[in-house]
């Protein structure tokens, strides 16, 4: 097991080279001219140039690529074009707002998809099941920054009960943080309770027809028993992945729900960053995000080899 | 002496609903197993065989509906609430499918899954339920059984793991087992040990068998009875001595000339021409008049024959009356 994380790691850190190659050429093609951008309206030749040389643009690609990821190693991901602070801390700072939307998102997600995905199972065909298909259906085709907005309306607007938007942080005050996180996460919890009830439904009910099913009732459990050792078990191994990719997703932040919502998390910052051209901001964002991704595959590999024993890592 | 059976069905009939109409999937069969013997169930895929057992034990699917009469140790369990039919059938009914790889739950230790049901209905705790697992992987002659009870099914090889299936169907000691294709997903040495597990099993412990195969070498070597099923019906039964000897139904002869001859040579096999009936269109008369190579009598096509003795207790639903080779 160590030796699987250690071999997965250093894997990761490959991958993770990649994604700055990737980020990084991918930022050349884009138009427009970060110092530019920068200079604005008070743009002269002389700061222009001195600008660019302080920021080592001038430098040939590969110098500047291998001299970001040198940097990158030791933790220095750059200074942002806009505010010349260190991205590292720009980047860091915006993770526990973007975390605790997504793992309430996520949370909220599991306790409505769960049950509704399991019973929409059990009693396929019955009225609940149509009622949880078209809650998903909906959930899935409805764009979630509308429902954002008619959200917002109803429950900051007409009824006054939350606050329509912003970010209170969850350690300075934890009833201020709960009452704006609400409806953001609940705005994406939606979407992702949608996709999660399909996919609850159907590995329910697919274990559900398996044999070992039959033989559990053959043997005359109790359908309790069945459900909760038989089914469940089985069926719920595949669903630890989709939660995780959608939990690993949103912490990529959900850039229009938090723009939407003020919310200055990843997203947010992701957004600004391109509106700026701060590409030393863009790329650390987004290899951030990366690096989480990896993170949480990581965590579901080695859970599912706790899950299911036919699984082993080495 | 005269015991009353262990598990009778008396007029049972299956119809599943299914997009294109109502199939008839068992069309109104009478068996019955005693205690210590063993029945025969026989018949193609599709013949009804297994949904007549499943049905009689309240195992059968959401979509079929069944009717008939089913006593279990003299209890008429289609009378019973569900909870009480399923508390009776874990007791007293163990049942072995099919493929062992996929009627064992694979996230479950073997032990686990022997014992839950004495937890169910012997009340053991889960301790003394593993201890009876072991004793049960004993009996059923898995070697070092204290040293796999707690393997999960896929650490053990398929022999064994329908070894685990018999243990897991005996381990309240019930009165009747159904074993349904048991060796069918198994290779032949392991099919032969697995007959003879099952045979000897039932000597020790005085068990009614109901055997469902497609294979009546097994038949042959195991069962005191059969009834062999066509298009959900019986279509003859009788004591396997005097079945096999004098074969009264077209399909039963048919059957047995397809057996393959050891010392034969490597001469094609005999084959019954032609697809078993599908239940949702089943044949006004006799459901083998299609493919019948006799087709001796004029109400064949459009009167389906009753069931008529042959000689004692064997009988055959056949308008046909071979000529008989002693007289």
């Amino acid at each position: 097991m160590g030796r699987f994380v250690i071999r997965r790691l250093l894997q990761s850190g490959v991958v993770l080279l990649g994604v700055t190659l990737v980020v990084f050429l991918l930022l050349q093609l884009v138009p427009g001219d970060p110092v530019r951008v920068a200079l604005g309206t008070r743009f002269d030749p002389q700061t222009y140039e001195a600008l660019r040389a302080r920021a080592g643009l001038d430098r040939p690609l590969v110098v500047q690529y291998l001299s970001y990821v040198g940097n990158a190693l030791t933790g220095d991901l750059g200074v942002s074009f806009r505010s010349g602070r260190p991205v590292t801390s720009i980047v860091l700072e915006r993770l526990p707002a973007t975390l605790s939307l997504a793992v309430t998102a996520v949370v909220f997600a599991t306790l409505v998809a769960f049950p509704l995905g399991v019973l929409s199972a059990l009693r396929s065909g019955s009225p609940l099941d149509h009622a949880a298909r078209v809650f998903s259906q909906f959930g899935v085709s409805v764009p979630d920054f509308w429902m954002g907005i008619m959200f917002i309306l109803l429950f900051a607007g007409v009824l006054g009960w939350l606050p329509p938007s912003g970010y209170v942080a969850l350690t300075d005050d934890p009833l201020g943080w709960a009452s704006h996180v609400v409806l953001p996460a609940v705005t994406v919890g939606l979407v992702t309770a949608s996709i999660l009830t399909r996919f609850i439904r159907s590995a329910v009910l697919e274990v559900l027809s398996e044999d070992y099913v039959r033989t559990a009732e053959a043997k005359g459990l109790r359908t309790r028993v069945v459900v909760l050792r038989h089914v469940l078990r089985n069926a719920l191994i595949p669903v630890v992945t989709v939660v995780a990719v959608q939990l690993a997703s949103l912490l990529g932040g959900v850039i229009v729900i938090e723009v939407l919502f003020a919310w200055p998390g990843v997203g947010r910052l992701t957004y600004d960053a391109v509106q700026a051209r701060d590409y030393p901001v863009l790329q650390g964002a987004v290899l951030l995000v990366a690096a989480l991704f990896l993170l949480i595959n990581l965590l579901v590999d080695v859970l599912y080899a706790r899950l299911d024993p036919r699984i082993t890592v080495r | 002496m005269s015991d009353p059976p262990v598990l009778s069905v008396e007029d049972l009939t299956v119809t599943i609903g299914t997009r294109r109409g109502p199939a008839r999937a068992v069309a109104g069969v009478d068996w019955s197993v005693r205690a210590g013997e063993t029945l025969a169930l026989v018949g193609e895929s599709g013949s009804g065989k297994s949904m007549s057992v499943l049905a009689a034990t309240g195992l059968a699917p959401r979509a079929a509906r069944v009717a008939g009469r089913v006593h279990l140790l003299g209890t008429e369990l289609t009378a019973l609430s569900p909870d009480r039919r399923r508390r009776m059938r874990g007791r007293h009914v163990g049942f072995v499918f099919q493929d062992p790889m996929t009627s064992l739950n694979p996230v479950l230790t073997v032990g686990r899954q022997i014992g839950e049901a004495a937890e169910e209905h012997l009340g053991l705790t889960r301790r003394a339920a593993r201890d009876r697992a072991v004793e049960l992987l004993d009996l059923v002659g898995i070697p070092s059984a204290a040293g796999r009870v707690d393997a999960y099914p896929h650490q053990l090889s398929g022999g064994m793991r329908q070894r685990v299936v018999i243990a897991m169907a005996l381990v309240c000691e019930p009165d009747l087992l159904i074993a349904d294709e048991p060796t069918t997903a198994l290779d032949v040495t392991t099919q032969a040990q697995i007959v003879e597990l099952v045979a000897d099993l039932q000597r020790r412990l005085g068990t009614a068998v109901v055997w469902i195969t497609h294979d009546l070498g097994v038949v042959a070597g195991t069962a005191d009875a059969v009834a062999v099923m066509y298009g959900g019906r019986i279509v003859e039964q009788g004591p396997v001595d005097a079945v096999f000897a004098r074969p009264a139904h077209p399909y039963t002869v048919a059957l047995l000339a397809a057996r393959p001859e050891p010392g034969a040579g490597g001469g094609d096999l005999a084959t019954i021409p032609g697809s078993p009936p599908s239940p949702l269109d089943l044949p006004a008369g006799c459901a083998f008049w299609p493919r019948c190579p006799v087709r001796g009598d004029a109400r064949c096509a459009h009167e389906l024959p009753p069931l008529v003795p042959v000689s004692v207790d064997h009988h055959a639903r056949t308008f046909y009356r071979p000529p008989r080779e002693d007289a």
